[in-house]
């Protein structure tokens, strides 16, 4: 593709994030909906491309009275929005539509309206679930001792990714969490899945965020300052963690990160700011190794120096991320939220002449992955 | 305590019966390709690496080593807090999720490389479950 021939033109989150048990999901779909349609300065009859992961595409459309020339209901877990603005980029390159809305809203934590989550005949449910896994916690976290055990790398390490995080959310009006952490509380939190404790892992939260993409050119008349979508990426790796290539590095980071940074035709040191989808504390250690911005088994000390952390040289996960901002469960709308209020000049933690911020999403347990490079100039 | 909310059976497919059959006779059963002797889990009619549709199946040897794991300290249907949730990877090559049990449930013993041998838990008359105890265990 063309890099920056398409701009996220609208973005909103919900009006509240947190605990929302007065809202269902659909209506956190549709409140961002609004927010960002608000945003666009844009209205119903304007959207013609709907694209959405947790609820059917078909739902949204109609609610929120939008007759679309373009669906896309993708729905590979959390990086799912990343996956959305691509194919979203390149329908609107190929006149499928002009104007697409991304939504998310998720009723993560008060459950209210939330489909029935059913489990599923694939294999996970014969080789996978007799094991005793109860969710993500257990799953995700299954390849971190291979990780740590390959590099070295200490508890410590892994509780000062929670500690970094909670430092930007301090900075954060709307973070969940802001008060300080120390590596001590972090490591005398509750034993979850050892080596996690609870401080490792991401907050559940309700709450929603949706985008509105349009074409560069007609991205100059929106009241905002345009995004650019400079690159994007996506693969696929397994829908079973005991089946990844390698526990210490997803197949589908480095595939997705590659294409993402080709296509915008830029490398690590061009990038201002990053988001890495931060379901647990080990997260951002593979996102900063399989797209490069570390060597192999270098990330954590990386973060241990403060490279990541507020005046470090690499800004990461500056909303706070899902361990301290939300998490409603498809964190990845949340990641892409704050990489377009850097690059609009109206985050919170504010990255000074941020230019280019990169958000890579994780779906599943490493199941999936989505990279968008977003820039506030064309190239 | 033994959470005793009923714990997960799994249910077999046409596909992946052998697996279980072979669990039931007390055997741990793999597939391999006839076309490119690659060995291969989870289960499928046809080689993931060459596409081949003459497949095998045939008796593992039931040895491996610890590859990953965490341990689970939260109540789980049918288990008793702390549990190991681990991966093995088998001699074979293949990896697969696993208990380890028959031991203490900690860092110290659970150590990651460590030889472990497989040993089948009945879950139901029809299913019995794969899990891993170090080496040497004597039951």
């Amino acid at each position: 593709m063309k890099p920056g021939s398409v701009a996220i033109v609208g973005a909103a989150e919900t009006t509240e994030l947190g605990e929302i048990p007065h809202t269902s999901q659909l209506e956190l779909h549709c409140d961002a909906a609004h927010n960002a349609l608000e945003d666009a300065a844009l209205g119903p009859g304007d959207i013609d491309g709907v694209a959405t992961a947790g609820e059917s595409p078909v739902a949204i459309a109609h609610h929120l009275g939008i007759t679309p020339t373009y669906v896309d209901g993708t729905s590979v877990g959390g990086c799912s929005f990343m996956l959305h603005v691509r194919h979203a980029a390149a329908a609107i390159r190929e006149g499928l539509c002009t104007t697409v809305l991304v939504t998310h809203g998720e009723s993560g934590r008060s459950h209210v309206g939330r489909p029935v989550l059913r489990g599923g005949g694939g294999l996970a449910a014969q080789f996978e679930q007799p094991f005793g896994p109860m969710g993500p916690a257990t799953l995700f976290t299954i390849p971190a001792l291979r990780y740590m055990k390959t590099f070295g790398v200490t508890e410590e390490q892994l509780a000062m990714v929670a500690v970094v995080q909670r430092e930007w959310a301090a900075r954060n009006p709307r973070a969940s969490h802001r008060d300080p952490l120390t590596l001590r509380d972090v490591l005398d939190s509750r034993m979850i899945a050892y080596p996690f404790r609870k401080l490792m892992c991401c907050l559940v939260t309700d709450g929603g965020g949706a985008l509105i993409l349009a074409t560069a050119e007609r991205a100059r008349d929106f009241p905002r300052k345009p995004v650019y979508v400079l690159g994007t990426g996506e693969s696929v790796e397994t829908p079973m963690v005991s089946q990844m290539e390698d526990f210490t590095t997803s197949k589908a980071f480095r595939v997705s990160g590659k294409k993402a940074f080709a296509e915008a035709g830029i490398t690590p040191s061009d990038v201002d700011h990053l988001m890495i989808y931060d379901a647990f504390a080990h997260l951002p250690l593979y996102g900063l190794e399989d797209l490069g911005f570390c060597g192999r088994g270098e990330a954590a000390r990386f973060i241990w120096e403060r490279h990541t952390a507020p005046g470090g040289r690499l800004p990461l996960n500056t909303n706070g991320g899902g361990l301290s901002y939300m998490h409603s469960g498809m964190y990845g709308m949340y990641a892409l939220q704050e990489s377009v209020r850097q690059l609009r000049g109206t985050a919170p933690a504010q990255v000074p002449e941020a230019r280019i911020s990169v958000a890579h999403g994780v779906g599943g347990m490493f199941a999936s992955s989505g990279t968008i490079v977003l820039s506030n100039q064309t190239p | 305590m033994t959470d005793d909310r009923s714990r997960y059976v799994p249910r077999p497919t046409p596909e992946t019966q052998p697996f279980w059959d072979g669990t039931r006779a007390g055997e741990l059963r793999l597939q391999r390709c006839e076309a490119c002797a690659h060995v291969y889990f989870p289960p499928r009619p046809f080689c993931p690496k060459c596409a081949g549709r003459k497949v095998r199946w045939f008796r593992a040897s039931g040895r491996g080593f610890l590859y990953s794991y965490v341990i689970h300290h939260r109540p789980a249907p049918g288990f008793e807090p702390p549990y190991s949730i681990a991966v093995v990877e088998l001699e074979e090559g293949p990896r697969m999720m696993t208990n380890i049990v028959n031991c203490p449930q900690t860092p110290e013993v659970l150590v990651l490389d460590m030889p472990l041998e497989v040993v089948f838990t009945q879950l139901s008359d029809d299913i019995a479950l794969p899990q891993f105890q170090p080496v040497g265990t004597s039951r």
